[in-house]
């Protein structure tokens, strides 16, 4: 049997308990984007501020479990002050920690699996993995990023 | 005479599993209820001994599997007090019985600006195919509130009612576990000139049904949280109101006759099932309302009340202001669902933990997202019960529950 010890990681527990980035940016300049969890209800909002390609801002709200919660936290302090093409490559290779297919159509301009990006602080979600229905709550954040840089590329 | 738990989970395969080393302790049969050895043996055997389709083929397999499924559909009428089994829509669980309403009798009957009322505790089921009209026929839906003890609040009933077409309501809740007062509710539609549906599916798995008491027009509920299996739900509805109302799916066994230029339907109820029925499931869910009506449904009601006095009784002195319990307080005006919240831990985190224990809780919104909004959460943990769960099972998930405080209350 899967440990909890190995999902609440104290790290984890720690973003959860004290979350990095929380709160709200006005929108314009940085642009919002929601995610949304059907199946539990957890939503993720994530304001994000994009200057010359650089992730100059960011903040999360919504509400959720500790997983969600603390990958919000720990992805926003992973990506702050990070190039988009730095951002991609994490999410790529946060994704494949979580066993998760690299999407074909990714935006990602580096190719591989991503193996060679450090991951830092977020290695600690590693856990998740051994109770695949929390997968999504970890991921969640990391979509919804992905959909805000998007949105704020396509702004011009 | 009272019913014993320890003899009746004998009577349920699932419950000599293991989970994580740990007896199962399942709290979730809101969700879907545990089959017992009767419709697990029924089903297989119908495969076993007369699997065939209905209602066309002249052989004697075909004879006896006709008459088994129509036997089933006999055993459900009688079961909810219905006086014929043409009155018995076989659909594929509750959410469809209620589609069907809406895509037959609401798609003939409403048009722009008709009200339909529900409730603030309505499953998504029976709030989603009504928002279905209001985009496509431009009907107005109206809400029920709720008190803040999670009874309906009835206040504003008659100012709702006016003008109605359709008062739609759960019997109990799925989240709060209020029983609601169908027949009042029923009595009120009708003096506005409205239909009135009633979504049993948290009420005859639990309570005695009588539809003829309710004095619905429509009763609409599901095979597998009574026993049955998945896949098999049922619709009740008044013979006149099921002459009149069109079809529901086209294909066949629904039909009397088909031509180049058009069809007829068949008789009811065979009119709303078209394509092969799930026949294996109606005869399980045979064999289910046979199981329950052995067990006696006011003895599994009296169960229902003494355990979830119990569980109220045992949360809350164990965990006092730590934990929240939703909806009514007193166990004879609610079903055995408790929708909690303890100590502010997220309702995933706390069902995780009580996981590795073997204690099934469901953690979520429940479908009930515009409850939990009223509720001001986003998701509960809910623990329900069925007549295989007894004290000891409550006592896990009181002693389970404080398994979380090492992680989240630092």
């Amino acid at each position: 049997m899967p440990d909890l010890e190995d999902l609440y990681r104290e790290i984890i527990l720690d973003h959860y308990r004290n979350p990095r980035n929380r709160g709200e940016l006005d929108t314009p300049p940085a642009v919002r984007a929601e995610g949304f969890n059907p199946l539990c209800g957890d939503e993720v909002i994530i304001y994000v501020r994009l200057t010359d390609g650089v992730v100059e801002d960011i903040k999360f709200g919504g509400q959720g479990c500790s997983i969600s919660q603390a990958s919000s936290s720990m992805m926003s302090s992973a990506v702050k002050g990070r190039t988009t093409e730095e951002l991609y490559r994490l999410d790529r290779a946060f994704k494949s920690m979580m066993s998760i297919e690299p999407d074909p159509n990714h935006p990602s301009p580096a190719n591989g699996n991503g193996a060679d990006v450090k991951l830092g602080d977020l290695e600690a979600l590693k856990g998740v993995v051994k109770f695949p229905v929390r997968i999504k709550c970890a991921t969640l954040s990391w979509h919804t990023l992905t959909q805000a840089i998007k949105e704020a590329q396509a702004t011009p | 005479m009272a019913l014993d738990p320890a003899l009746i989970r004998a009577d349920f395969p699932i419950m000599c599993r293991q989970v994580h080393g740990r007896r199962l302790v399942y709290l979730d049969s809101a969700a879907t209820s545990h089959k017992p050895r009767p419709v697990i043996d029924a089903v297989t055997d119908y495969y076993e001994r007369f699997n065939s389709n209905v209602h066309r083929g002249s052989y004697q397999l075909a004879v006896e599997s006709t008459e088994a499924l129509e036997r089933a559909r006999a055993k459900v009428a009688q079961f909810i007090g219905a006086s014929d089994g043409s009155e018995i829509v076989f659909a594929k669980n509750a959410t469809e019985a209620i589609n069907l309403v809406a895509r037959t009798w609401g798609c003939a009957n409403l048009g722009p600006g008709d009200p339909v009322v529900i409730t603030e505790l309505e499953h998504h089921a029976n709030i989603v195919p009504w928002h279905m009209l209001t985009t496509e026929r431009g009907i107005e839906l109206r809400w029920i509130p709720i008190t803040g003890d999670g009874h309906l609040d009835l206040t504003d009933l008659d100012r709702l009612l006016d003008g109605a077409r359709l008062l739609s309501v759960a019997a109990v809740s799925n989240v709060l576990g209020t029983i609601n007062p169908v027949r009042h509710l029923a009595d009120a539609a009708h003096q506005a000139g409205a239909l009135m549906l009633v979504d049993a599916s948290q009420y005859t798995p639990h309570l005695p049904t009588d539809v003829t008491e309710m004095e619905a027009d429509f009763v609409v509920f599901t095979g597998h949280k009574m026993c049955g299996p998945t896949g098999i739900g049922v619709l009740w509805a008044k013979p006149e109101l099921l002459e009149a109302m069109p079809p529901f799916l086209g294909g066949g066994e629904m039909i009397l006759n088909v031509t180049k230029e058009g069809f007829s339907t068949a008789e009811v109820p065979w009119k709303f099932e078209a394509g092969t029925p799930p026949i294996a499931e109606a005869v399980g869910l045979g064999a289910a309302v046979d199981y329950l009506t052995g067990l006696g449904m006011e003895e599994v009601r009296e169960h229902e009340v003494a355990l979830t006095g119990y569980a109220l009784r045992t949360l809350n002195q164990r965990y006092g202001d730590d934990i929240t319990i939703h909806g009514p307080t007193e166990p004879a005006e609610r079903g055995g669902v408790l929708s909690f919240e303890y100590k502010g831990i997220h309702p995933h985190d706390v069902a995780q933990v009580l996981d590795q224990s073997g204690v099934c809780v469901r953690a979520g919104h429940h479908c009930a997202k515009p409850l939990m909004r009223v509720l001001g959460c986003a998701a509960t943990s809910r623990a329900s019960m069925y007549v295989y769960n007894d004290e000891s099972d409550v006592d896990a998930l009181a002693d389970a529950l404080g398994d979380a405080d090492p992680f989240f209350i630092g």
